[in-house]
């Protein structure tokens, strides 16, 4: 009865989208205005109809009901029930509702929080959303329904997939659809101005928050992922070039193009069509990337339940929305007059290499995720494109990004002289050399990797912190805390970036690795810590069954951590798996697995140490928290356009 | 009792994992064996989806491990062990796709690209250095509009 419930729900969200998506449409090009804001209720009325459909699901889900044939194929009465309900969207038709479900929210949250948009302009935005919304509807209704029931229903399901049972992946989808969806935003947006005829900087100060809301989810989203791989996988990397994991990055490429973007436009009413083709792009990535994952057409580990149908299904859907988009730019494109004039070397300059420096690095990886099937369509060679192409000819476009950001951040509007621009940095310079030099003293290798990551991740933090020192003016620090929040926000997320390129350049150039047959209480060395196996036991779990060994790990005599990586079985779906043990800490992780017991004695032991692991997430946290504290700005929460009117006075161009 | 016979059971129904590189496989010579992981690095196992050799599980990655090391004990230098490899196993094995044939495109598209890019955005910049045509002034009504919608600006 539940399931119908939502099934119904469902149908109903469908048949408002579908009114959403023309009425408010005609009013908007009759100047209708009754027709336009009934744009509103249909926003609200879809997402109260769409969480009734989630709930619904998740209810089912909850209570085991193993006549919902979805639950049966993705549960089991054993499963926790964190894992029960990330078990929701921890399959294709799942994933699919919940990403319908952000849709409707962010649709919602544009009806609720625009009030102050154009009202044509509000009823085309909704509009715009309207038809994706029913686009996916459709494709759920049709090809992937959740809903379907069971003749005769099992007495018990067939569990999860036991990757998935972990509370860092429970969270991570929900975070990477936010940011997905909540492209959408900036995808409406631009669409909507193509039809209304114009981009100005109100247009483009109601599109950033969007946009950078998108952004910090998207970051957090693959933040989580990354982790999940690192602790999970059973051999510590947090990055595999992979291509679901490159469909959600290419979105945070461009997405990070269109925040910055977006300021020339808001700050300096340039750059406008090419913002607009960024907020498309941008979308079409989210929505390449959905495609990737549901179609199955690039095999990758994230791919459950895919099938051809399906694929084509998204690809007409990508086909439509990108290409119907880029046709109405191609034709409006011209309309959109920048007014700015501005010196090549300028903040405005800055934020075009910056643009040009990640939409090409987007490219790259799109080249690289699509060349093993486009080799394979036009010569018929069946190959691979793994980490070593990505580390090759993504990281340069990094390096010189990282070179030029501090620079770029802190030179002046319009026109600039790069030598005066330049003096706050002096600073920080310094100090980076000096982290360069460090770094080559203590390194053995004397590892290039580990003294230019570190020598441009220092170079990043010093320079956002010499940008703030540098805003204070003659007022010194007692202006820090005063200085706006977008301010503060920038410097925050740019140091964060730092922070994960010093992260990922010592993880790798500094890991130490050690792989042996350990005899039980007989001690080995990895690196200056001392580890002994104590023992290994037998150790059940609700849903599964699992080896427990205890390792010790001591330096310089003193005990430091007690380790207890598992190796588990999953009965239900015959998986075994590697629960690796962590110490977590500041400067260094220890990471040790548990593997076979071998036939003359002793197990498999792999131990790692794993230098500035923790700062890989962290920094990507300290991104995601200086974007969320931007959001905060009073720009943003003086709703860009209050109705207490100010005196007209003319806007300070500098 | 019972769950320790139904643990055995399920044990030897399933394929034995074999862990990512065994002790047993590691080379006495270091410098040899060093060669070999950075290989292993650049080759995937065949049957599992987008894992080297040197973390999957997979037997088939046992064997490619077991075969790079052979190669390199016969005293093969790296690339002619990649040629082995791909002769065995096929080209989908190479991470690093060659540089060869269509494969330019892929290696040659980012550079290509940014070199374009900064025409582009180079070009961009000179035409907005020079003072554009003047621009019509917003009319009186769209001018109250801007001044409600835009708060006083920080003018930074």
């Amino acid at each position: 009865m539940i399931a119908e419930l939502g099934h119904f729900a469902l149908i109903l969200a469908f048949m408002v989208s579908l009114y959403q998506m023309t009425v408010p449409m005609v009013g908007a090009a009759k100047g209708w205005h009754g027709w336009m804001d009934s744009a509103r209720p249909a926003a609200l009325v879809q997402l109260i109809l769409m969480l009734i459909s989630f709930g619904a699901l998740t209810i089912a889900f909850v209570t085991s009901d193993f006549s919902v044939q979805l639950v049966y194929e993705n549960s089991h009465t054993s499963k926790p029930l964190l894992y029960k309900i990330s078990g929701v969207w921890g399959n294709h038709e799942g994933s699919m509702l919940l990403w319908v479900t952000i849709l409707a929210l962010f649709g919602a949250a544009a009806a609720l929080f625009g009030g102050n948009l154009p009202p044509s302009l509000k009823a085309r935005v909704l509009g715009v959303q309207a038809a994706i919304g029913a686009a996916f509807y459709a494709f759920i209704i049709f090809t992937s329904n959740p809903f379907w029931r069971l003749g005769n229903p099992p007495f018990n399901g067939q569990d999860l997939n036991p990757l998935l049972q972990d509370p860092g992946l429970a969270f991570h989808p929900p975070f990477l659809y936010l940011g997905y969806v909540g492209l959408s935003m900036a995808f409406s947006f631009a669409v909507a101005a193509l039809i209304e005829g114009r981009v100005d900087a109100a247009w483009a100060r109601w599109v950033r928050p969007w946009t950078l809301a998108a952004w910090v989810f998207l970051t957090i989203g693959i933040a989580l992922g990354s982790w999940w791989a690192y602790y999970e996988l059973g051999w510590g990397g947090f990055w595999f070039w992979d291509p679901v994991e490159n469909a959600s990055f290419m979105p945070w490429l461009l997405a990070a193009a269109l925040v910055h973007s977006a300021i020339v436009v808001e700050k300096r009413e340039a750059l406008k069509s090419w913002t607009i083709l960024l907020a498309i792009m941008a979308f079409g990535f989210s929505l390449i990337g959905t495609f990737i994952v549901r179609s199955g057409v690039i095999t990758s580990v994230h791919s459950f339940a895919n099938d051809p149908e399906r694929g084509v299904f998204i690809l007409a859907i990508l086909a439509f929305f990108v290409g119907g988009a880029l046709t109405l730019y191609a034709a409006r494109a011209t309309t959109m007059m920048a007014k700015g004039v501005f010196a090549p070397v300028s903040r405005e300059g800055a934020l075009v290499l910056n643009n040009v420096l990640l939409a090409v690095s987007a490219f790259v990886v799109f080249v690289g995720t699509i060349w093993p099937l486009v080799a394979e369509m036009v010569w018929g060679r069946v190959l691979s494109v793994g980490p070593p192409f990505f580390d090759q000819a993504f990281t340069p476009f990094m390096i010189v990004l990282a070179i030029v950001l501090p620079i770029g951040s802190i030179i002046p509007w319009k026109r600039a002289t790069l030598g005066r621009s330049l003096r706050p940095l002096r600073a920080a310079l310094i100090l980076s050399a000096a982290v360069m030099m460090l770094v080559f003293a203590v390194s053995t290798g004397h590892s290039a990797l580990a003294v230019i990551g570190a020598g441009l991740g220092s170079w990043l933090i010093f320079g956002a912190l010499a940008e703030l020192w540098s805003r204070t003016g003659k007022s010194g620090p007692s202006r820090l805390l005063r200085l706006p929040r977008a301010d503060w926000g920038k410097a925050i997320a740019h140091a964060g970036l730092g922070v994960t390129f010093i992260a990922v350049a010592l993880i790798q150039a500094w890991q130490v690795e050690d792989v042996r047959v350990a005899q039980i209480g007989e001690p080995f060395d990895v690196g200056s810590y001392q580890l002994v196996l104590r023992s290994v036991e037998r150790h059940d779990g609700p849903n599964f069954y699992a080896q427990k060994a205890t390792i010790e790990a001591s330096r310089n005599g003193r005990v430091v951590a007690v380790l207890q990586p598992e190796k588990r079985v999953y009965p239900v779906q015959n998986m075994p798996t590697t629960e690796a043990a962590i110490d977590y800490g500041f400067l260094r992780d220890l990471y040790v697995v548990i593997g076979d017991e071998q036939p003359d004695g002793g197990w498999a032991v792999r131990s790692y140490i794993k230098p500035f692991a923790n700062w890989i997430w962290g920094g990507a946290l300290l991104m995601a928290l200086g974007g969320l504290i931007s959001l905060t700005d009073r720009r943003y929460r003086v709703a860009a356009g209050s109705t207490k009117s100010h005196v007209a006075k003319p806007v300070p161009a500098e | 009792m019972k769950g320790a016979i139904r643990m055995m059971v399920v044990l030897a129904t399933l394929a034995t994992p074999v862990l990512a590189v065994q002790p047993d496989e590691i080379l006495s010579d270091p410098s040899l064996e060093a060669r070999a992981r950075e290989l292993s690095q650049k080759l995937r196992c065949p049957v599992c989806q987008g894992e080297n050799i040197d973390d999957s599980n997979a037997a088939i990655s046992r064997d490619l491990r077991l075969y790079v090391r052979e190669r390199l004990v016969a005293g093969d230098t790296d690339d002619q062990v990649m040629d082995n490899v791909v002769e065995r196993f096929g080209e989908f094995v190479l991470f690093e796709p060659r540089a060869t044939g269509g494969n330019l495109i892929l290696w040659l598209a980012g550079p290509v690209m940014a070199l374009l890019g900064l025409f582009l955005g180079l070009r961009f910049l000179r035409t907005r250095n020079i003072a554009g045509p003047d621009v019509p002034e917003l009319s009186e009504d769209e001018q109250r509009r801007l001044a409600r919608i835009m708060e006083p600006d920080r003018g930074d």
